[in-house]
């Protein structure tokens, strides 16, 4: 099924759906070395979010995100592309600036994407395939 | 260099999605209404490093659904602070061809507490790196405040004043507290604000951006009100219900201060995103409830229940079994450290206790008040904070803190159990080695 997304940084990409019940904050609440969650507060504590199309609700917390994520980037572990509720700057930035240094993209879209869904492809047309 | 590829360039305005396709070279005559400098620092007239941080900020308006920018008259930076090598890669970028910050710019804490760099049980190469990012954050011009509260002497915006203010706590004291008006920047947008001089002309920086849309009624007796323990729970309550909402308070009695609110947004901005609070008859955008809040907004309650609840699900650990005090988290201010001297009474800590503070506070502290907290066996932290480098000794495991923020961070950033308490209740258990009441 596609699902129409709108595009802050745009980008192909595709991975395993990972839901975040709550909103996160990439720093603090990701290991960037590991990739996993390790807000202990968090329902999804001890997933991993590399290489998943990460959905989350919405941002949280500590404007260091965009680094958290470009050094994600940089090092492998960034998720294959960030859907969020609403669009979210923190990490459009923490993108951006990633894919200038390192050209290497993450993409970041607003879209609501159902909870069943547990495979993404970003088509970089502003779609989302998901199954 | 720039490349010709054509890219869907969204903006949102309220909830509707405009897409449409543009070509990247036209980045800089739509959808932002840029101006003939925004053009010019785009083209490299400035040189790359200023071009580039021209095509971030750029992007961030974008994102944000901005028609255009606006001038800025300061910053606050938070990029020194070591993240990794992609820190001192961007920095390098953003440094090509002697870029240099056009205004005013403070930067916040580092990695590294200069003054006793030893202490930071970080690899010596991370330690190198960190140094080297922080020269390079002073070599575009940045002031070496090292403090994540610039507000408490350095750095305080007027009543209406633009500005891009990075790490969260000091941006919602900005725009609650000093009336100024800064979005959320944060690393990278930070600095390119302050080297362009420009930002998003949306969101906080706006008047229709800065009213309410939660009005909490605020029932708890006076005495709680009175517990240093009642503004960072009121705070991280807060944070969860408002998210990146602007919240209105009201029935909060007086008289509040300054440290009392700078409690209260570090912690709604880490348990949720606030970066606006509005606390009617106290902050100067909120003389009465109308003039921030209109009828349509939400309301909610909170009550000395809702505090305690909080307050459980913050701790970590239990019982009366610490093994160390963390304070300071935002930096504590002079008034702050007098307040620890007073409660520590001249008597000795049996505890580690660390207090995080800036060097500019340090220094205007006399000197008897310095040597009776050295003597009680005070670890005054500056330019940093220990809940973001492993400063503590090692093996402490359980750690009370008077700080919602330190609280949420630490057990994550440290791997340590918190334990929340008053501030009163901590320096008890300091000088104790036992944690009693915490309010």
């Amino acid at each position: 099924m596609r699902i129409p997304c709108a595009e802050l940084v745009k980008g192909e990409a595709a991975g395993p759906v990972l839901h975040l019940e709550r909103p996160i904050s990439l720093w603090g609440g990701v290991d960037p070395v590991s990739g996993l969650v390790v807000d202990v507060r968090h329902p999804q504590r001890g997933r991993g979010v590399t290489a998943k199309v990460v959905v989350m609700p919405a941002g949280r917390g500590s404007s260091s995100s965009a680094s958290a994520l470009a050094e994600m980037v940089r090092r492998g572990t960034a998720p294959a592309a960030l859907v969020c509720g609403r669009a979210d700057a923190v990490l459009v930035v923490g993108a951006t600036v990633a894919a200038e240094l390192y050209s290497r993209t993450c993409p970041v879209v607003v879209a609501d994407v159902p909870k069943w869904a547990r495979f993404a492809r970003l088509d970089g047309r502003g779609g989302i395939e998901i199954s | 260099m720039v490349t010709e590829k054509t890219a869907n360039v969204v903006t949102q305005i309220g909830d509707r999605m405009h897409a449409r396709r543009v070509s990247s070279t036209t980045i800089g005559s739509m959808p932002l209404d840029l101006s003939e400098r925004d053009r010019a620092l785009l083209a490299g007239e400035e040189g790359e490093g200023v071009a580039f941080a021209m095509r971030v900020m750029v992007r961030m308006a974008e994102a944000m659904g901005a028609a255009r920018l606006l001038d800025i008259t300061g910053a606050h930076v938070d990029g020194c602070l070591y993240h990794g090598p992609s820190s001192l890669d961007f920095v390098a970028a953003v440094s090509r061809d002697g870029a240099r910050v056009s205004v005013p710019t403070t930067l916040n804490v580092g990695s590294l507490d200069l003054l006793h760099p030893e202490r930071a049980r970080l690899p010596l190469p991370t330690k190198e790196a960190a140094r080297q990012l922080m020269d390079a954050y002073v070599a575009l011009g940045c002031s070496p405040t090292w403090t994540c509260a610039p507000y408490q002497d350095t750095s305080r915006p007027g009543v209406g004043e633009q500005v891009a203010w990075a790490e969260s706590n000091a941006v919602v004291f900005a725009n609650s507290v000093l009336g100024a008006r800064t979005e959320r920047y944060g690393d990278f947008t930070d600095i390119c604000a302050a080297i362009t001089g420009r930002a998003p002309a949306v969101g906080l920086h706006l008047d229709e951006g800065r009213r309410a849309s939660l009005v909490v009624e605020v029932r708890v007796k006076p005495d709680i009100v009175q517990s240093a323990a009642f503004f960072p729970l009121l705070g991280y309550w807060l944070g969860e219900r408002a998210g990146d909402r602007v919240p209105a308070l009201v029935g909060v009695p007086g008289p509040v201060g300054e440290d009392d609110l700078k409690a209260l947004g570090a912690a709604a901005a880490s348990s949720g995103s606030v970066a606006l609070f509005h606390l009617v008859g106290v902050t100067p955008e909120a003389p009465d409830l109308a003039a921030v809040a209109g009828e349509e907004s939400e309301r909610l309650v909170v009550t000395e229940a809702e505090l305690v609840e909080v307050h459980r699900r913050l701790d970590t650990g239990t019982g009366e079994a610490v093994d160390a005090v963390a304070l300071g988290t935002p930096h504590y201010s002079r008034a702050q450290m007098g307040q620890l001297d007073r409660l520590l009474d001249s008597r000795r800590c049996r505890l580690p206790l660390y207090v995080n503070t800036s060097r500019a506070v340090l220094a205007s502290l006399s000197a008897s008040l310095r040597r009776r907290l050295e003597e009680a066996g005070v670890e005054i932290v500056v330019d940093t904070c220990t809940y973001l480098v492993p400063l503590m000794r090692p093996g402490i495991r359980v750690v009370a803190t008077d700080s919602a923020k330190w609280a949420h961070y630490a057990p994550a950033n440290l791997g340590v159990a918190v334990r929340f308490a008053s501030t009163g209740a901590c320096v008890e258990a300091a000088v104790s080695g036992r944690l009693g009441d915490p309010w």
